[in-house]
């Protein structure tokens, strides 16, 4: 207290003198004690109380002075909202000063004095100098626009300051052009829907010439905010790039990255097949490239750009590896960054250079980085095949070293590296158990447990191992803890005999002296399923895992995209999305890139079923490309409600449009009548021979789906089934091959229904050469939805001892009807009537040979049910429902003309979704 | 838009504090000190995040100069900025010390108001800055003198001032190349780069229209191709260059530069930077170092390391330094070198081997006996990369300037009476070899 006491006294003494001084006749003086309490305000004294002395200095001829007494304003006029009136008389003659400069000042300066009270007097000098003859001062009063925007938006715009501003991005100067984009930019942000910054081909062929001639500054300004624009069609989006290209050589980085997001957004547009495409994914390269020789801010900066870049188009820089690499001198934020773009880039062709340097990394000094150099090496064996087994004695090496942290870093790594390649590197275990005592992190530990636990049959002392690390139950973290309790449970299915013992213990430990409720909850399901039916939880606990990825740490594909359209900012600094950081209305609108102008379906969809070789562990991973639906991105919930969600899209226009697709489908296909694995509506509808054919679901009959040439020697075909409910793949595995093939499993990546198998595939016996067998999977519709190009296809990879074959296939809607399609009369009538015109599709079916109730019955073995029937003029209307899985009603009006002796059918089909059941569908399947 | 900008000195004080958004308080200034400059770890990134603030810092000296905002800014364009500020205030007083910035507060207020309008980087050319912020005071300017500036700052050409006369038309040419090499122990190249600067100081009158040639492959075989006869087109073809990427200082026009690859250009008045590039292929590694490093039991290395020179033997290299890292537990060392002095500095664990010169295609030798303390340290010496320095009169990446032209309309002076000095200086930027 005493302190304080003394200090404010030596500050009131203080500004007493400097009041003296402001009061004094002299220019001179008074100017030196301006200096002296701008000195005090920077280092944070309170000097507001000088606060009429200093106005009465700013009616002055001299720059300097006005300067810094209109510095002081800024800071105190807020406190001093009264006070700050003064000063507008001020204000308002320097706006009428025949020098430029002055007028500029005084339109600057107004704009920071942010009391409400005093914008409306400055609403009449700012307009004058929005038509000001001298650029300078518009250039300046551009910016006071958003200035006094960010003050009073309505006063901003009752008084039409915006339209003003929209009419300098055609002024002849180009820097006042460059303001005031940058202006509007800003006040368009905080108005997400109202169309302020129109852009339009004119507005853009304006700011592309002035892109030219302004300034560095004004160039991004500029680029910036063309990225917002979406051209209409493929020419205009080349034209735009044409243009903006030359900008990649400038010296200002951040021209060259805005340049970089523009294009990188606009070549979206582009056809792949087009020279130009190519030529622009050279030419951006070597700026890259070169950004990398700019100063080490900079550089980290572009380094966290390139990494998503790098995510969305590796092909850009896949020869550049060389630049990646890490200099002795480089800063640790550098370095980070630099490996984590050396481990997306590493392929078959550069992986020897890369792990040569890796190796080099790991025997730095700093921790982290060390750390990630060591996780990069399990990375590259992960990702490159040919590198793994190069990569087990790097890290063997390593772990020689015995330094703590890189041992424990190693061991993590070698965990993932034996689930993606099981059977092969496990021989290093023991090397691994040696240095189990070294072991103090958490995640180090419980890797090394479930290598234990995974491989207990081969390491003769797993139960030893496992019961020292028991001791210490309770101490150990709650990773660590599940880890012990699963790989006990392991062991115990593996050695029954010996491990009783040690089982009870840990479950005890679990169950009764634990707080966690997980650990709890697991110890009780396997207690439980150990007691009652050993032979489940063997299949529970030992189940085969499923692959994993090669790439780690991808970017979600959404927000991929988003943070592709904000490239230089620093939501691409952060990797997070603009809304993350920013408080406000600011930036929290979503930008998307856009779509290929082709039909409006951007680039076809995950045709990415990769060539054989090309291994891609796990097929859930491969949608890189951004989904077609238009709405928001589905939550991350399961099974059906995702489903509908990401089906729905945006609401009801898009799910119409998509079963419209469906059915319109089904019409085109009719040509391809007979190629039932086609499948489509037309396949129900496909009655020509059938009135001797036993009643129930259609069912295309197998065709081949992987040809043994493409598989090494295994062939598949097969084909979908609906039986009681449940639908069924029915395949014929056959080994053309030489050896015997076993180890049979099945994946499918997302598709339009959410079709996933129900169970693992069973091959029980090995097959041995020119053996076929038959293999049913059931499957289950509620796996991950994403809509497939057409949208019956289907893709799996299928997984043997050799190696993991993938092909893609269609599967007849008719599979997905349900059994409970029948809708109530009345209900059917009521959601008839509301159809709207535009959710009908209408198509003709020729030559069929039935009558109208052949037909009905025919088709409610597939699951298509007649509501009712009419007859009128001789024509017969059947009505008829049917539901997809995924909860969506389709009704149809089915007329049947008996007439000349060809039985023409004539369908007319309505599409609608009733939403009301859905919802209510959804609720009952939670 | 950048919120705010501020400078401290290296205990933390702020010297300068300009806020030009509402949402950046008082507080943002302690929160950067506390967090950044206080903190207890190495600064692990340029960019923080502090409670939905983000601080964008660069260090001079013992200087922290930082940009302050909570809006998704670009960050490319705020670091670009607060470089261009060092460059400005460099450039009115020289090294950015606390001394010279206390001295010029006034200045460096009276320059960030005009350089950052809201937080929008204007005009930050010098050229144009030093006719209207002189602190002087304008009352003497002209009305015609005052258009001038303005139209300057704002105008196409905002670099130069019209009405510059010399009575002597000169221009020198500084074409400044800094090699990169990074070595494995067996001498294969690891990698390799040049990155090159042509600085031009320009002394020229009026408004001169500049084209600058160099032996630019792409330009070379385009020309060649246009003359696919003439033998001297193939014959200097060969000695021509790939550049795998160059920029241009504003005044290049870029979109010729993109459709014709010429460079031509209005040059600024005085020293400035007219082209960065960066180039990959057919570098000439003025030296070799051939490292041998002998472990003699746990108390002994024997290091020699053998450096050749290849370069035309005419030529001669200076400030040559090489520098061998030694492990942390030295105690002690012996060099023998047959040129230049060596010694061994503890304080930066090398020893440093300095020759002042030595001309092309020569080799020297040096050998080293280091003796260490028993350590029971686990963890292995890292071995550093031996580096070095140097300074040589040719440009390694056989980057050639072939004409300037100078065209001046309007002035009686032409491309022959302007005297051109050209110039070229390799130096070794990390060159490395790892032992």
């Amino acid at each position: 207290m005493m302190c304080d006491f003394l200090f404010s006294l030596v500050c009131t003494g203080e500004i007493f003198e400097l009041k003296a001084e402001l009061n004094s006749d002299k220019k001179e003086k008074k100017k030196e004690a301006v200096k002296k309490v701008i000195a005090s305000m920077t280092v944070g004294k309170d000097v507001s109380a000088l606060f009429p002395d200093v106005v009465n200095c700013m009616q002055t001829d001299n720059l300097e002075l006005k300067k810094l007494v209109y510095l002081y304003l800024m800071n105190y006029a807020k406190s001093q909202p009264d006070m700050a009136i003064m000063a507008v008389n001020t204000f308002v003659k320097d706006c009428e000063d025949p020098n430029p400069l002055i007028r500029a000042l005084a339109v600057r300066t107004m704009g920071c004095i942010r009391v409400d009270k005093i914008t409306e007097y400055l609403c009449e000098p700012l307009r004058k100098c929005l038509k000001d003859e001298d650029p300078y001062v518009r250039k300046t009063a551009a910016v006071c626009v958003a200035k006094l925007h960010d003050i009073n938006a309505q006063l901003v715009e009752d008084q039409g300051f915006l339209d003003t501003l929209k009419d300098l991005i055609s002024d002849s100067n180009p820097m006042v052009v460059a303001n005031a984009v940058a202006a509007l930019s800003e006040i368009a942000e905080s108005h997400p829907n109202s169309n302020l910054l129109d852009l339009n081909p004119q507005t853009i062929n304006k700011l592309l010439t002035a892109l030219n001639e302004c300034t560095e500054w004004g160039q991004i300004f500029i680029l910036d905010c063309l990225a917002n624009y979406t051209p209409r069609d493929d020419r205009e989006s080349q034209s735009i790039c044409e243009r903006v290209t030359p900008r990649l050589s400038h010296a200002n980085s951040a021209v060259v990255l805005s340049a970089v997001k523009v294009l990188m957004k606009f070549m979206e547009m582009l056809p792949k097949d087009l020279d130009y495409y190519g030529t622009l994914l050279k030419k951006l390269a070597p700026p890259l490239v070169t950004l990398l020789s700019a100063e080490p801010e900079l550089q980290y900066v572009a380094l966290r750009n390139i990494n998503l870049i790098v995510q969305r188009r590796p092909e850009i820089l896949k020869h550049e590896m060389k630049v990646f690499f890490v200099k002795y001198n480089d800063p640790i934020y550098v370095k980070l960054e630099k490996l984590d773009i050396m481990i997306r880039l590493a392929s078959q062709a550069n992986i020897a250079q890369v792990l040569a340097e890796l190796k080099e990394y790991a025997t730095e000094v700093d921790v982290d980085f060390v750390r990630k150099a060591v996780r990069a090496i399990g990375r590259c064996a992960i990702k490159v095949e040919q590198s793994a087994e190069r990569c087990v004695s790097t890290l063997l090496d390593l772990i020689q070293t015995k330094v703590n942290y890189v041992v424990q870093e190693a061991i993590v790594v070698i965990k993932d590296i034996f689930r993606k390649y099981p059977n092969k590197y496990e021989s290093v275990i023991a090397t691994l158990c040696e240095n189990l005592d070294s072991l103090d992190e958490p995640e180090a530990r419980a890797a090394m447990i479930w290598i234990v636990g995974e491989y207990a049959e081969r390491i003769d002392n797993a139960d030893e191992l496992l019961e020292s690390f028991l001791e210490g139950f309770h101490d150990e973290s709650t990773q660590v803890q599940l880890q012990l309790l699963t790989a006990i449970v392991k062991l115990f299915l593996k050695k029954p005999t010996e491990t009783q013992e040690l089982v009870q213990q840990v479950l005890s430990l679990a169950t009764q002296d634990s707080d966690n409720p997980d650990l709890r909850d697991r110890g009780y399901i396997y207690w439980r399923l150990l007691s009652t039916d050993p032979v489940a939880a063997k299949e529970v606990v030992l189940a085969e895992k499923p692959l994993i990825s090669e790439e780690t740490d991808l970017i979600e594909p959404t927000l991929l995209e988003e943070l592709i359209c904000h490239i230089g900012t620093l939501a691409s600094v952060y990797h997070k999305p603009p809304s993350a950081f920013v408080e406000g209305s600011r930036g929290v609108q979503h930008k998307r890139l856009p779509g290929s102008s082709a039909a409006g379906v951007s680039e076809a969809p995950p045709a990415v079923i990769p060539s054989q070789g090309d291994l891609l562990g796990d097929l859930l991973n491969l949608d890189l490309t951004p989904p077609t639906t238009t709405g928001p991105p589905p939550p991350a919930s399961s099974g059906m409600q995702m489903g509908a969600m990401d089906l729905l899209g945006g609401g009801l226009d898009s799910l119409v449009g998509l079963l419209n697709t469906v059915l319109s489908e089904a019409v085109s296909l009719r040509s391809s009548f007979n190629v039932p694995v086609s499948g489509g509506l037309d396949d129900l509808f496909d009655l020509g021979g059938g009135v001797g054919m036993p009643m129930g679901v259609f069912n295309p009959p197998k065709t081949v789906w992987l040809p043994a040439m493409k598989a090494k020697g295994l062939e598949i075909s097969g084909t979908f089934v609906r039986r009681a409910g449940v639908i069924q793949m029915e395949m014929t595995l056959t080994n053309k091959a030489m050896s015997v093939m076993t180890d049979f499993a099945i994946q499918f990546n997302r598709n339009s229904f959410g079709l996933a198998p129900a169970g693992p595939l069973q091959v029980l016996t090995p097959l041995s050469p020119n053996q076929s067998i038959e293999a049913a999977l059931p499957l289950s519709t509620v796996g991950p939805v994403m809509k497939m190009e057409p949208l019956n296809n289907l893709q799996v990879a299928v997984k043997n001892n050799i190696d993991v074959f993938y092909f893609s296939c269609q599967y007849p809607i008719s599979m997905l009807f349900a059994e409970d399609g029948k809708m109530e009369r009345q209900v059917f009538l009521a959601t008839w009537k509301d159809i709207p015109n535009d959710n009908e599709s209408q198509f003709q079916i020729k030559d069929c040979h039935l009558n109208s109730d052949a037909a009905s019955n025919k088709l409610q073995g597939s699951n298509i049910f007649t509501i009712a029937k009419r007859t009128v003029e001789g024509q017969d209307m059947l009505y008829q429902s049917m539901k997809l899985t995924n909860g969506i009603w389709v009704l149809a009006e089915l007329r049947v003309q008996a007439g000349n002796p060809n039985y023409t059918v004539s369908t007319v089909l309505v599409v609608l979704a009733v939403f009301k059941s859905y919802f209510s569908n959804t609720n009952q399947n939670e | 838009m950048i919120g705010g900008l501020f400078i401290y000195n290296h205990k933390g004080e702020v010297l300068i504090s300009r806020v030009y958004r509402d949402d950046i308080g008082r507080n943002a200034v302690d929160a950067f000190r506390v967090n950044v400059i206080h903190a207890r770890q190495q600064v692990r990134s340029p960019v923080t995040n502090i409670a939905r603030t983000s601080f964008f810092h660069v260090k001079r000296s013992n200087i922290w100069l930082a940009a302050v905002t909570k809006q998704n800014v670009n960050a490319a364009m705020v670091f670009e900025f607060l470089y261009k500020m060092c460059d400005v205030m460099t450039a009115y007083f020289g090294k950015i010390s606390e001394e010279n910035i206390k001295n010029n507060f006034v200045l460096i207020y009276e320059l960030l108001d005009e350089i950052l309008d809201f937080g929008y980087p204007q005009n930050s050319e010098t050229g144009a800055l030093k006719t209207f912020i002189t602190q002087q005071g304008i009352k003497g300017q002209t009305k015609e003198e005052q258009s001038q500036i303005t139209s300057q700052v704002t105008g196409q050409i905002g670099w130069r001032r019209e009405g510059i006369k010399y009575r002597r038309n000169e221009l020198f040419l500084d074409v400044l190349e800094s090699v990169n090499l990074l070595m494995s122990p067996q001498g294969q190249v690891l990698s390799a780069h040049v990155s090159g600067r042509v600085v031009m100081k320009s002394y020229l009158s009026g408004m001169p229209e500049c084209k600058f040639g160099m032996n630019d492959k792409i330009v070379i075989d385009k020309q060649g191709k246009g003359a696919a006869s003439d033998d001297a087109g193939k014959s200097s073809g060969k000695q021509s260059i790939a550049i795998d990427d160059c920029t241009f200082h504003q005044c290049v026009r870029l979109s010729k530069f993109d459709s014709e690859r010429s460079i031509s250009f209005i040059p600024p008045d005085g020293e400035y930077e007219l082209m960065r590039y960066r180039t990959t292929k057919d570098i000439i590694l003025p030296f070799r170092v051939i490292p041998l490093v002998r472990e003699v039991g746990r108390t002994k290395l024997e290091v020699k390391v053998v450096i050749k020179s290849n370069f035309k033997p005419s030529l001669l290299a200076q400030k040559i330094e090489v520098r061998i890292p030694t492990p942390l537990n030295t105690s002690g060392v012996q060099v023998i070198c047959m040129k230049g002095k060596a010694k061994y500095k503890a304080s930066e664990n090398a020893i440093v081997w300095k020759i002042k010169r030595m001309a092309g295609m020569k080799e020297s030798q040096i050998s080293a006996e280091i003796e260490l303390l028993p350590t029971n340290d686990k963890k292995k010496w890292a071995r550093p990369p031996i580096s070095m320095n140097f300074e040589v009169p040719f440009a390694p990446s056989g980057l050639k300037v072939r004409y300037l032209k100078v065209f001046e309309s309007k002035l009686n002076y032409s491309d022959h009476d302007v005297i051109k000095w050209v110039r070229y200086i390799g130096r070794s930027g990390i060159y490395e070899t790892r032992c």
